[in-house]
C-alpha cells in the first residue's frame, strides 16, 4: 500500500505540474520523507543543541532562531533564521537539517533552497507573509513539509507540492490537546471517505476544498499520499506514543527539549577556550557543560522522547523512558490561549 | 525452509514499511524487528535506509548490537543506504561504529545533501536491462576489499555489491517499482539453505 500511494501520489502531482518534471523531483522529496519515519525530529537553536540531538538519535534537526515557546513570550514578528546560524548546524549535523519559512514567503525558501537544507517548513510558528497564498512548492527541488488540522487543508498543502504533512497541534504550549485533535480529524476524515461511492467523491472534493485527484486517491488508498508527521506540543514520552498510536509517522518536538519555565532555554553550551582565555573557566574546564544539571536534563528528554517514538506500543519501556527524565517541563495550557493568538490558525 | 521465507525487516526507524510490502509481493514472510529476541528464527533480515546515527543509538539498548552482530555474521542480510553503512568495515564522515562484515569503506552523505539526491539508470551485472537507481542523501563506497563482487555502480563507485550470503546497496531499491534487488536477496536467502 505504501508504494503504491507514493507512486500513485507521484502520479496525480506529476499531472497538476503538467508534466514540467516535478515527478523525479517529487520521488526523490517522499523518498526522504520515508526515511525520517519512525523517527523524532527536533527544534534547535544553537550548535551545541544539534550535537546533543543527534547523540539523542533524533533523525533530522529543525534549525531555527526561537522555539515557539520563546516567540509566544516575546512576541513580535517571527522570521526565517540567519542563514549564518543555519549554516553552523548544517557544518556540524550529519542528519537532515530543516528550517523554517514563513507562510507564503517564497522568497526566503529560496533561500533556504539556496543553502543547501534537507526541508523547508512552510510553517505557521512564523509570522505568515502571505494572507492568500502558500508557496507553490512544486517550483523547489527542495522537499516541504506542511502544517495541517484537517484533511481539506492537508490535500490543498499536497496538491501545492508538499512531502510531507504535520499536524499543527498549538505549537510552544507543551499541551498536547490539539495535536491529538487535529491528527483524530484528519484520520476521521480519511476514514470517512473510504466509505463513499464514485458519485460521491465529487462533492466530497468540494467540501473538503481540496482537489478531486487526491480525494479520490486517499478514498481509494486509506491514507494521505505523503507522510503524516504529528506536531504542536508534544512535550513527553507519553505524548509522542500517544501521537503515534493515533497515526502519526514520526514526531517534531519542539520547546520540549531545550526549554525551562519561564521560555528561557536550557544552558547545554560547552565552555570554550576563549571562555578560559578571558577567566571565566578554568583551563581544566574546556569541554565540559557550562551547567551541567541544565545538559544533562535536555539530554535526558531528548534520548527518552526518542526510545518512546521507537517502542510507542510498549507502555512498560514508554515508562523507563519517562523515569529516565530529569526535571519537568511546565506547560502552558492551550484553552488559556486567547483565539487572537493561536498559531494553529494561520494557513488555510 | 518452508516454501515463503520469512524475512526480517530492522524497523527501528526508516524506511521498513516499503521493504517489506516489496517482500511480500514477492512471496515472502515478513516479520518488523523492533526487538533482539525478534531475530530469532528468521532466514534472512532486511536492514533498510533512515539515519545510521538513530539506528546505533537504538541499538545500544537491551544487547541489541551484539544480537545483531552475530545475526550479520551467520545469516543473509541486505543493506540498503544506512544498512549499508552498518554492514560496512570502515565508515567516514564521520567514524562511526559498524559492524564490519563487508570489507569495504562507506562515505557518509558524500554525494552531498538532498538537493543532490537523484534517479539515475544504468547497466548492471544482473539480467533484463538496465537499472533505475533511486539515491537520497547516499552513501559512497569508497574501497571494496579483493572478495566483494560488484554488480552495479554510480560512476566509477561501487552502489550495488555481494559477498556470500551479504547484500549491499547505496541506494533504495525499495523506492523503485524494479523488484530485481530484493528478488536477488530472497534467491541468496534459498541458496544459504540449500
Amino acid at each position: 500500500m505504501v508504494i503504491s500511494s507514493l507512486l500513485q501520489g507521484e502520479f496525480a502531482m506529476a499531472q497538476e505540474n503538467n508534466g514540467t518534471g516535478a515527478a523525479p523531483s517529487l520521488r526523490l522529496k517522499l523518498g526522504l520523507a520515508e526515511m525520517l519515519k519512525g523517527g523524532v525530529i527536533m527544534d534547535v537553536m544553537n550548535v551545541e543543541q544539534a550535537r546533543i540531538a543527534e547523540e539523542a538519535g533524533a533523525v533530522a534537526v529543525m534549525a531555527l532562531e526561537r522555539v515557539p515557546a520563546m516567540i509566544r513570550s516575546e512576541g513580535g514578528v517571527a522570521r526565517m533564521a540567519n542563514p549564518k546560524l543555519i549554516k553552523g548546524i548544517m557544518a556540524v549535523a550529519t542528519i537532515p537539517v530543516m528550517a523554517k519559512a514563513r507562510i507564503g514567503h517564497f522568497a526566503e525558501a529560496q533561500v533556504l533552497q539556496s543553502l543547501g537544507v534537507d526541508f523547508i517548513d512552510e510553517s505557521e510558528v512564523l509570522t505568515p507573509a502571505d494572507e492568500v497564498y502558500h508557496i507553490d512548492k512544486h517550483a523547489f527541488t527542495t522537499p516541504f513539509v506542511c502544517g495541517a488540522r484537517n484533511l481539506g487543508e492537508a490535500l490543498r498543502r499536497i496538491a501545492e507540492g508538499a512531502a510531507m504533512i504535520r499536524t499543527k497541534g498549538e505549537p510552544g504550549t507543551g499541551d498536547v490537546v490539539h495535536a491529538v485533535q487535529h491528527m483524530r480529524q484528519i484520520v476521521r476524515e480519511i476514514k470517512a471517505l473510504t466509505v463513499l461511492g464514485d458519485e460521491e467523491l465529487y462533492n466530497a472534493a468540494k467540501v473538503h476544498g481540496a482537489p478531486y485527484e487526491l480525494v479520490r486517491m486517499v478514498a481509494k488508498s486509506g491514507k494521505l499520499p505523503v507522510p503524516n508527521f504529528s506536531a504542536g506540543g508534544i512535550a513527553t514520552p507519553a505524548d509522542a506514543a500517544l501521537m503515534m498510536q493515533l497515526g502519526a509517522e514520526t514526531v517534531f518536538v519542539g520547546s520540549g527539549i531545550f526549554m525551562k519555565d519561564g521560555a528561557k532555554p536550557l544552558d547545554v553550551e560547552l565552555w570554550a577556550k576563549q571562555d578560559a582565555e578571558v577567566g571565566l573557566c578554568t583551563s581544566k574546564e574546556v569541554g565540559q557543560p557550562r551547567n551541567p544539571e541544565e545538559r544533562a536534563e535536555a539530554v535526558s528528554r531528548a534520548k527518552a522522547i526518542v526510545l518512546a517514538t521507537l517502542h510507542f506500543n510498549d507502555p512498560k519501556i514508554v515508562a523507563e523512558a519517562s523515569e529516565a527524565i530529569i526535571g519537568s517541563m511546565k506547560g502552558l495550557a492551550a484553552a488559556a490561549i486567547e483565539e487572537k493568538n493561536l498559531m494553529q490558525t494561520r494557513g488555510w | 525452509m518452508s516454501s515463503a521465507p520469512l524475512i526480517g525487516v530492522l524497523a527501528l526507524q526508516g524506511a521498513y514499511d516499503i521493504h517489506a510490502e516489496r517482500l511480500t509481493e514477492l512471496g515472502a514472510s515478513v516479520r518488523l524487528v523492533r526487538r533482539p529476541e525478534q531475530l530469532a528464527g528468521l532466514d534472512g533480515l532486511v536492514i533498510p535506509g533512515g539515519e545510521s546515527t538513530t539506528f546505533l543509538k537504538h541499538l545500544e539498548r537491551a544487547g541489541f548490537y551484539d544480537a545483531l552482530d552475530e545475526f550479520v555474521h551467520t545469516k543473509p542480510t541486505f543493506g540498503t543506504c544506512a544498512g549499508c553503512i552498518l554492514l560496512a568495515k570502515d565508515v567516514a564522515n564521520p567514524t562511526q561504529r559498524s559492524f564490519g562484515v563487508l570489507d569495504i569503506a562507506v562515505e557518509r552523505n558524500a554525494y552531498g545533501r538532498q538537493n543532490d539526491s537523484a534517479i539515475l539508470s544504468t547497466e548492471t551485472t544482473l539480467p533484463g536491462g538496465p537499472m533505475e537507481m533511486v539515491f537520497i542523501r547516499a552513501p559512497r563506497i569508497s574501497r571494496v576489499g579483493e572478495d566483494i563482487e560488484i554488480l552495479a555502480r554510480r560512476g566509477d563507485d561501487p552502489a550495488l555489491i555481494r559477498k556470500d550470503s551479504l547484500l549491499a546497496a547505496t541506494f533504495h531499491p525499495e523506492l523503485s517499482t524494479d523488484t530485481r534487488v530484493h528478488q536477488l536477496f530472497l534467491d541468496m536467502v534459498h541458496q544459504a539453505h540449500s
